[in-house]
């Protein structure tokens, strides 16, 4: 078998059948709503997820706009991956940045990884839903990722502020969802709800899907911090003397701003050689997201907070 | 830890074997039921464990360490939900949890015990094709209310395979006479639910007893484990593949050349060239493609999402159905239908309700409970309400046409929820009967109002009624009212005032003089949730009467205006007329409130009677 070998069309295998299942599940959204956006963070997960959009709608182009939440700090291999997704056609891609995260100067050295992200993200994502006016916004989130995501609905109910309240959520049967808000409530959507981080890397590899290059193992400039390897991706990183970064042979599990996202040793230099590091160690992902370890239960809290 | 499950080896040694191996995987979904107490957490637990579903260091969170040094894993921990539930010591939802082993992808619908347990159970099972069902082999325990209550949910929306994993069993030392008793116990009732298959296995989840491997400790038992279970139940042939049913999400315009219906099959296979019919409107084409991302292909088959053309142009838009013209659903507006009440809200018969079924929304009324769901008993009891986590049968009447089938064909075109248009929660699950000889189709969807009375009050923010001012001409009664309605209306309380005479129209006029009809028109208005003020001739207390059973005692309140024929006369140039009415006016009984209005002064007389209607409840009070 070789990468990019399409899936058989009349075999049921679990990808098709996840793979109908997003289809859906966006089919639904756009016929439902009025205003839809799609996050895109440049990861795999929205990799993926753009390439379920777009097979939803072929051969139309995307019936709603992308839009990545920036935060300044990403590293520059995404910024040169996000351009080129941009540049496809049929597709619009919004950026916002918090104008008042930028004029404090906030960063993740100075104010610590909760008041960037929350300044940066989460205060990011509110202003940007609320000035685009969507009433559905779709989502990467995966249930298997993290604890908090294990009871997550595909259509996850905002109240008028956009905030998430666990004990308030509607049941949700079937494949039907039901779509009805008020003004100024909204849903998130997560397509993705029952893919695993394998099920992603596979259907990356089935499907040919580009992803950012930093998910390969390559020599990097690293320093360590709280336990982490650190790339050094510019000259913000705080050093303790010129020469400390070392080169490692190293990738990412998962993406974010550079200075929160941990490396891991690796060799893996294409998708099955990730997947057989990745099934081998069997360390969940966001392990690597120095976010998640802030305090007890800190993913639900930021999720009611409006984070994704 | 088992090798049953270690594919560490393959994907060592041979990476692009173990992607070959894992992409041809099908999916299973099952849900997982049983209390706390049954050991469904620590199965789970132990499933996901075995099978490498728990990352490590989620695994190490699980872990103790205890004074020997000896690292316990808390199987039911790996399970553990969220901090809002962990601090209440509750399980509030269904959680969703993933493993795969070398045959197939699991999802499993981990569903909470005792709260809530209905609405749960039937969310977390309306998708699985196997309901794993635990039961305590203890003989404290066995086969409980809860588990008749458990598969009979799982049957009621429709899975196909139930697997009754009788738990515990090194509590009973692992006695097989016990486990024989359990099994007939389950299959004394159990074997009525209408499942396909239903499988015992004998387990220990805590020491991993017939898990994955079978255990030494049960030699008389020789069937499956529970991983080989649901590895090889066969669940290709649940999939209904003989009626197409292609319910329409989304028409792709791309440019005037193309147009293309969007929907995922919801069953059967679908084939160029088919001819297919556009329900409801009838109309027909055949298939002249289907579009896929990847390209154009011959066939499909469900759960597959496509893009269908047809050979003409005809009017086809989301919410409609295309089915094979020779194998069409039922369209019609009555349905019988098995409902899961999910909602703390109790269904209000008296109002519309919106559901949504396949891709549309319509309006529906349930017209009739037929009985209800004994949960304790499983007995059909008559009902006359349903409350959260009722199961019933009940008659709905959709506002347009529904295009179905019975559930127990398809779980995709036989389902729908119901929706409170108010608050916009999904308020329960249906799921539609086979359609009945003699089920009437009713001419027009809504032959009654989709306003409950709750409603109305709600937003009218009380109940109306009917205050009738009886009394002879001249007495001031005219004033009265319109004097009343105005300070009703400060108060802010909706009022209207009927007076025949102010009718242009002297049909309408001349119906109203009639006490009875004024009376049936009076009542609209007050379901309508005004305070209507009748001021109509009545002078017979038989009228009087009349217009209060028609209005409802509860809600009518008369009044007397009882100013002196001598006053009213004075005040018509007619004095004659006034003084025979008198004569065949019957004084009201005593309890009936008396106003006199010799002097004129409504305002006070209003004031008084607004005091009056307060306390008499009629009006709500400040």
């Amino acid at each position: 078998m070789t990468a990019g070998a399409k899936l058989d069309q009349n075999t049921i295998t679990h990808l098709k059948a996840l793979e109908a299942e997003s289809i859906h599940i966006f089919r639904e959204v756009a016929a439902e709503f009025d205003n839809p956006v799609m996050l895109y963070s440049i990861g795999k997960d929205s990799s993926v997820m753009l390439r379920l959009a777009l097979k939803a709608f072929h051969p139309a182009p995307l019936p709603f706009p992308m839009l990545h939440v920036d935060t300044t700090f990403k590293f520059r291999e995404m910024y040169d991956f996000r351009r080129d997704v941009a540049e496809q056609p049929g597709i619009n891609l919004l950026v916002h940045i918090n104008p008042e995260a930028v004029d404090r100067g906030i960063n993740p050295f100075e104010h610590g990884s909760q008041a960037h992200t929350n300044m940066f993200k989460t205060q990011g994502l509110l202003q940007a839903l609320k000035a685009g006016q969507y009433d559905a916004a779709f989502g990467g989130a995966r249930r298997e990722e993290e604890k908090s995501r294990a009871k997550e609905r595909i259509y996850s109910f905002r109240d008028r502020y956009q905030q998430w309240d666990p004990k308030n959520q509607r049941p949700e049967l079937w494949s039907v969802y039901n779509s009805r808000v008020k003004d100024g409530e909204s849903i998130r959507v997560f397509p993705l709800s029952n893919w695993t981080e394998l099920d992603i890397w596979q259907y990356v590899y089935l499907e040919d899907i580009p992803v950012v290059p930093l998910y390969f193992a390559k020599e990097r400039p690293v320093v360590e911090r709280k336990g982490a390897l650190i790339m050094v991706d510019d000259d913000r990183m705080p050093l303790t003397s010129p020469d400390e970064p070392t080169m490692e042979m190293v990738r990412f599990r998962t993406l974010g701003c550079y200075p929160l996202s941990g490396a891991v040793r690796s060799s893996a230099k294409n998708v099955p050689e990730i997947i057989q590091e990745m099934m081998l160690t069997r360390e969940s992902e966001r392990k690597d997201r120095l976010i998640d370890f802030d305090e007890e239960g800190s993913m639900e809290k930021k999720k009611q907070e409006g984070y994704f | 830890m088992s090798d049953r499950f270690d594919q560490d080896e393959l994907i060592r040694s041979d990476i692009h074997a173990f992607l070959a191996q894992h992409e041809a995987k099908e999916l299973l979904r099952f849900v997982a039921v049983g209390s706390v107490d049954d050991g469904k957490s620590t199965l789970i637990g132990r499933i996901l464990h075995d099978a490498k579903g728990v990352y490590e260091d989620q695994l190490a969170d699980a872990s103790q360490t205890d004074e020997g040094g000896e690292v316990a894993i808390d199987f039911a921990r790996i399970t553990d939900g969220l901090q809002a539930e962990r601090e209440q010591g509750i399980t509030i939802d269904v959680a969703y949890r993933y493993f795969s082993t070398p045959k197939r992808k699991f999802i499993i619908a981990d569903t909470p015990g005792h709260v809530q347990y209905t609405r749960n159970m039937a969310t977390g099972a309306s998708t699985a094709n196997v309901a794993v069902i635990l039961i305590d082999a203890r003989p404290t325990h066995g086969v409980l209310t809860q588990s008749r209550r458990h598969s009979y949910i799982a049957s009621l929306v429709g899975i196909p395979h139930l697997l009754v994993a009788v738990n515990k069993m090194d509590l009973v030392d692992y006695d097989q006479a016990r486990y024989d008793e359990i099994c007939a116990d389950f299959l004394s009732f159990g074997q009525d639910l209408g499942f396909k298959t239903i499988t015992f296995i004998p387990i220990s989840a805590l020491m991993g007893t017939n898990i994955v491997h079978a255990s030494p400790k049960t030699p008389w038992y020789d069937g499956e484990t529970v991983i080989e279970f649901l590895e090889n139940v066969p669940i290709s042939g649940d999939r209904n593949l003989d009626d197409f049913r292609y319910p329409v999400q989304y028409v792709l315009r791309p440019n005037l050349n193309y147009r293309g219906f969007s929907a995922q099959i919801a069953s059967g296979v679908v084939r160029v060239g088919d001819e297919l019919t556009v329900l409801p409107n009838g109309q027909s084409s055949r298939v002249a493609g289907i579009d896929t991302y990847e390209g154009e292909i011959e066939q499909a088959v469900a759960p597959l999402s496509v893009t269908i053309r047809l050979e003409d142009e005809i009017d086809v838009s989301r919410g409609d159905m295309l089915v094979p013209t020779d194998n069409q659903p039922h369209v019609g507006r009555t349905i019988d239908a098995m409902v899961v009440w999910m909602s703390e809200e109790p269904l209000d018969i008296n109002k519309s309700y919106q559901i949504k079924h396949t891709t549309r929304y319509l309006r529906a009324n349930i017209d009739e409970i037929a009985w209800k769901v004994d949960l304790e008993t499983l007995e059909q009891v008559p009902a006359d309400e349903l409350k959260l986590n009722d199961i019933a049968r009940v008659r709905l009447t959709t506002h347009r046409q529904l295009v179905f089938d019975a559930y127990k064909r398809n779980r995709t075109t036989g389902a729908f929820i119901i929706i409170d248009t108010l608050t916009n929660n999904t308020v329960a699950a249906g799921m539609i009967a086979e359609p009945t000889d003699g089920m009437e189709e009713s001419e027009f969807a809504t032959t009654h109002t989709g306003v409950s009375p709750n409603e109305r009050k709600r937003l009218m923010g009380s109940a109306g009624s009917v205050v009738w001012l009886t009394g002879l001409m001249g007495s001031g009664r005219r004033a009265l009212g319109f004097e009343l309605e105005r300070q009703l209306f400060d108060d802010e309380i909706a009022a209207a005032v009927i007076v025949p005479e102010h009718y242009d129209d002297p049909a309408m006029s001349s119906l109203l003089t009639n006490p009875e009809t004024c009376a049936a028109a009076a009542r609209r208005m007050a379901d309508a949730g005004l305070v209507c003020i009748c001021v109509v001739d009545a002078h017979a207390a038989a009228d009087r009467a009349r217009a209060a059973e028609i209005v409802g005692d509860e809600r009518f309140f008369e009044v007397h205006v009882s100013t002196p024929v001598e006053v009213c006369a004075a005040r018509k140039s007619d004095d004659e007329a006034v003084r025979l009415a008198a004569a065949s006016f019957e004084d009201p009984s005593a309890d009936v409130l008396a106003i006199d209005l010799t002097d004129g002064d409504d305002e006070t007389a209003a004031k008084n009677l607004m005091r009056a209607l307060r306390a008499a409840k009629v009006i709500p009070t400040r």
